[in-house]
Parts: structure tokens; C-alpha cells; sequence
């Protein structure tokens, strides 16, 4: 059969590899381009490394379900009583970790109410809540789990976030963010935090949007699937998308930027949200194009292989910025 | 709008990631759940434990690449006959042909038509039988996955913590995710059989 590696290399082998790429790229933080690309490579080499990775990335990314344990709520009972019976070593952790770290008021947070979560540029993080609701951070995006058992409550400090959320009536769950309040109706939405306001995007189901300030002159508006709306203290637009227009919008989701028609400055400021390498396009004539494409995320060099290959234009790297003129 | 030049652009690099997106979805999500019975059967036949991990690994392999094409639903009796021609083409090579092997992998198609437990259910589930695997994992491994995945300490917190030298608690980390997935996928940690 096609596809079978001729080199023989024990399953262990590869899996001991595939571990070390997963840790370097979702934990270790500073994950790189060129370690994306040898990433790459070594993927490309055999299938069977790419089903090692898979297997071994879903499994770890199952594990950040244990963050559950540190603001699992008091009403889901049998677990809740399991979670103690079980974790009496958490507790010896906890306290092992207080003494070494010195402080004697050390309060282990895992009945707490307030979880921070965040991605550095180009990072893209998973995070399942005890209820079996996701959220989904995108690229340097900051944000705070507060539950309780009747509230659930996540603050955007800042980037963007993708919410699949198992609604609960008596607990809703609420996104705050730069004045603005988006209630979950029973739903998946996308909230990004963009400056002087907030973009909303609704999947599946429906959303509440408002401003947190009561005072405002401002209805709430309710926003079904395909909507979008943008707001700001002082404006407020709804526009209804196109279910690939709505793919495109969550593209990051897979490692993808999608464009359709989308001229080179609005491409070059996606992916400079992405990367730290920054993609600067000076050229007005250049600025006038568009482009229809895929790409990944993080790969700063996809874009310029394409504008120097397909658009014919001149690409130059300086320091930590890439140039593309005429 | 309408005076701009307009450049369509669709890289084959670009629709090759997207189709391996779509594998790997499919491969974690109706693949992988099969690992505990998969694994059970290629066992049989006294194979010892590196083998057995071959054998997997093989399989996923062959799986994998026989479903770039598109992906059957449910996977369940795919990747059963596939793991049958796997273990008949070994057989063979082996020129040891015990019968009950090829046999028995009739008893394990009986399962093949399991509906899907209710999400809710899963979602309750999957912390329980995330604890159970953290129970199962030797003591230095738990503490370095507790605190990297329950407390979220970063591997230089941990190491400062410690004691221990950052590339050590990144090996400790590394050994965890290896024993985690093979807990996950392998044991019984209170799933509908």
C-alpha cells in the first residue's frame, strides 16, 4: 500500500519525537517559525509521524480539561466528590509547592473562581470548561474564567476568542468585554476585542449583545446565526455573512487565514495579528490588489512566496519585517 | 472596487492542509476512540508490547493513508477490516496461522454499530476518566502534568519550584502526554465498552 514508510523506526521512537515537537510548540512558548518548518518536514516524512502527532497532541489537549479542577463548580456533585476523594496528592502538591515557594498564606485556587488564560502572538490554546462548553483563544489574546454556581463569566482583556457553549438557563454564560456584554442564548460565537469596541459573530444559536454601562441610550439586540455585528460606544452595525465568509472568519480555528478578494493591507494586518515578523506593504499600487487564499497562520513565508511567485512582486526581509513593493 | 486587478490564488500547499485538517479531524475523533479494542486485538497471539505498538502504529498508518480519499462513516468497520488484513498479512509472513486470532475478531465486530454516548454524558465522563488516568501515571510524571495542566504553571515555574533543571521537567512533561494517550485510548477508565 502507498503511503507506508519504507524506513522502519519502532513506534516508540517516533512517539518520543512526536512528544517533544508537541511540548515545544504548546507549552515551552517560544515556537518559532523555523521550528514550524522543521515541524513540517518531519510531518511530511512519513504518515505514520503525522498519526504519532495527532494521537499524541489530542491526548494532551484532552489534559487541559484538568484545568476543571482548579474552578469546578460546587453543583456537579458525584464529581466534585470523586475529584476529592481521588486528589489527595494535589493537595500534597499544593502544599509541597507553598513550602518551597515560601509563603505561608498560599492559597491553592482550584476551588477559586477566577482562572486566567492567555496565547502569546500566534499561539492558538483550547481550554474545556467542567460544564462541556469550549472556548477557543486565538493569537495574543488574554481572558478570565469567573464560575460560580450561578454564574459564568469570562472576561476578553484583550484578542479574540471562539465560544462553544452548553447553555444553561439558571447559569448563563457571559462575555465582558470592552463595555460590552454578549450573553449566551444557547449557541457558538466569536468575540473579539479590536481596540475602541468589540466584533460579535454568531455561529449556531443566538446571542445577546449590550453595553455593561446601564446607562447607555442602547437596546440590547439579539444576533442569530450569520450575524455580525461590530460595536463601539458610540456605533453599532449588523451585517449578515455568508456561511463561507463565516468559515472564513474562523479559519484560525484549523491554522488557516482564508481570504476571498481581500486587498494586501487588510492580509499583511492578519497575519501581522499572527506573527512577529511583520508583513509592511508601502507601496500604494501594491496596496491595490487583492487576493483570494488560503494560508497558514504562522507562516510569514507562504505570503511572501506567493506575492514574489503569483503576484510577481518584490519581496525584501529587513530585521523583523518583510517589505513588499513593486 | 470594480477597476482593481483581481489575482485568484488557490496553492495546492494550501488545499494539501486543509485536506490533512480534515484527516487528522476524522483520524482523533472516529479513529482514535477504537484504540482500546484495536489494541486488545492485536495483542492476541502472545505478541510482545513493542510489537503490539508497531502493529498500531502500522495500522494507523495504513488506515490513514487509505482514507485520503474521503473518509467512511462510521469508521468502526473500515478500520476493523483493515486491522483484519493487517493481521492476515502478518500471519502469513510469520507462517504461523493459529485459527482462533482471525476468528476472534468476529466477537469484536459485534460492538461495530455502538451508538455515540450523549455529549453531555462524554463531557462529565471525560474529567472522571481524566482523573483516573492522572491516578495511573507514575508519581513524578503526575506532579509535573498537575502542575503544568491543573495549575498552569509554566515549565520555568515548575523547574523553579522544583529544583529540577527545566530540560528534565520538559522530559517528565514529554514521558506524561506518551503515557497519558496510552491510558486514554487503552484502558477502560469507566467508558461504555
Amino acid at each position: 500500500m502507498s503511503g507506508v514508510p519504507e524506513v522502519y523506526m519502532s513506534a516508540d521512537e517516533i512517539d518520543a519525537r512526536a512528544s517533544e515537537f508537541i511540548l515545544r510548540q504548546h507549552d515551552v512558548g517560544d515556537w518559532n517559525e523555523s521550528d514550524q518548518q522543521s515541524l513540517d518536514t518531519w510531518l511530511d516524512e512519513s504518515l505514520s509521524h503525522r498519526t504519532s502527532y495527532w494521537r499524541l497532541e489530542a491526548a494532551w489537549l484532552r489534559a487541559d480539561r484538568l484545568d476543571a479542577l482548579k474552578h469546578l463548580p460546587a453543583d456537579t456533585g458525584e464529581v466534585v466528590s470523586n475529584r476529592r476523594r481521588r486528589f489527595g496528592f494535589v493537595v500534597a502538591a499544593a502544599v509541597l509547592v507553598a513550602a518551597l515557594a515560601g509563603t505561608a498564606a498560599f492559597n491553592y485556587p482550584w476551588r477559586g473562581t477566577d482562572v486566567a488564560y492567555a496565547t502569546n502572538v500566534g499561539g492558538h490554546r483550547t481550554i474545556l470548561l467542567a460544564d462541556g462548553s469550549r472556548v477557543e483563544l486565538n493569537t495574543d489574546t488574554d481572558l478570565r474564567i469567573e464560575t460560580d454556581a450561578t454564574h459564568r463569566t469570562v472576561r476578553l482583556v484583550k484578542g479574540e476568542a471562539f465560544f462553544q457553549i452548553r447553555h444553561d438557563a439558571a447559569r448563563p454564560f457571559v462575555v465582558l468585554a470592552n463595555g460590552h456584554r454578549v450573553t449566551d442564548l444557547g449557541t457558538e460565537f466569536l468575540v473579539r476585542e479590536n481596540g475602541d469596541g468589540v466584533k460579535v459573530a454568531v455561529v449556531e444559536g443566538r446571542a445577546r449583545l449590550e453595553y455593561t454601562d446601564e446607562s447607555k441610550e442602547h437596546q440590547a439586540i439579539v444576533l442569530s446565526p450569520g450575524e455580525e455585528a461590530v460595536s463601539t460606544r458610540n456605533a453599532l452595525s449588523v451585517t449578515k455573512k455568508t456561511v463561507t465568509e463565516s468559515e472564513s472568519e474562523l479559519g484560525w480555528r484549523h491554522g488557516m487565514l482564508m481570504f476571498h478578494h481581500t486587498a494586501l493591507p487588510d492580509v499583511a494586518a492578519e497575519y501581522n495579528r499572527y506573527n512577529r515578523t511583520k508583513i509592511v506593504i508601502a507601496d500604494p499600487q501594491v496596496a491595490a490588489l487583492t487576493i483570494s487564499a488560503t494560508l497558514p497562520t504562522t507562516d510569514v513565508g507562504a505570503f511572501a512566496r506567493m506575492a514574489q511567485n503569483f503576484l510577481g512582486l518584490h519581496v525584501e526581509k529587513e530585521g523583523d519585517e518583510v517589505l513588499i513593493s513593486r | 472596487m470594480a477597476d482593481r486587478p483581481r489575482i485568484e490564488f488557490e496553492g495546492a500547499p494550501a488545499s494539501e492542509t486543509v485536506r490533512l485538517e480534515r484527516l487528522k479531524a476524522w483520524f482523533v475523533e472516529e479513529v482514535l476512540p477504537l484504540e482500546s479494542v484495536l489494541v486488545q486485538f492485536l495483542s492476541r497471539g502472545g505478541r510482545g508490547k513493542a510489537e503490539v505498538e508497531d502493529l498500531r502504529q502500522e495500522l494507523y498508518t495504513k488506515v490513514c493513508a487509505a482514507a485520503r480519499e474521503g473518509f467512511p462513516h462510521p469508521a468502526r468497520p473500515f478500520v476493523f477490516t483493515v486491522a483484519r488484513n493487517l493481521l492476515i498479512d502478518r500471519l502469513r509472513h510469520e507462517q504461523i496461522v493459529p485459527f482462533d486470532t482471525v476468528e476472534n475478531l468476529e466477537d469484536l465486530n459485534i460492538a461495530i454499530d455502538e451508538p455515540a454516548p450523549d455529549r453531555v454524558v462524554i463531557a462529565r465522563q471525560e474529567l472522571r476518566r481524566l482523573q483516573l488516568a492522572l491516578d495511573k501515571l507514575p508519581e513524578r510524571l503526575r506532579n509535573a502534568l498537575v502542575m503544568r495542566k491543573v495549575e498552569g504553571l509554566s515549565i520555568r515555574e515548575i523547574a523553579q519550584r522544583t529544583g529540577l533543571a527545566e530540560k528534565t521537567v520538559e522530559k517528565h512533561l514529554t514521558e506524561a502526554m506518551r503515557a497519558l494517550a496510552h491510558i486514554l485510548y487503552r484502558e477502560n477508565l469507566g467508558r461504555p465498552a
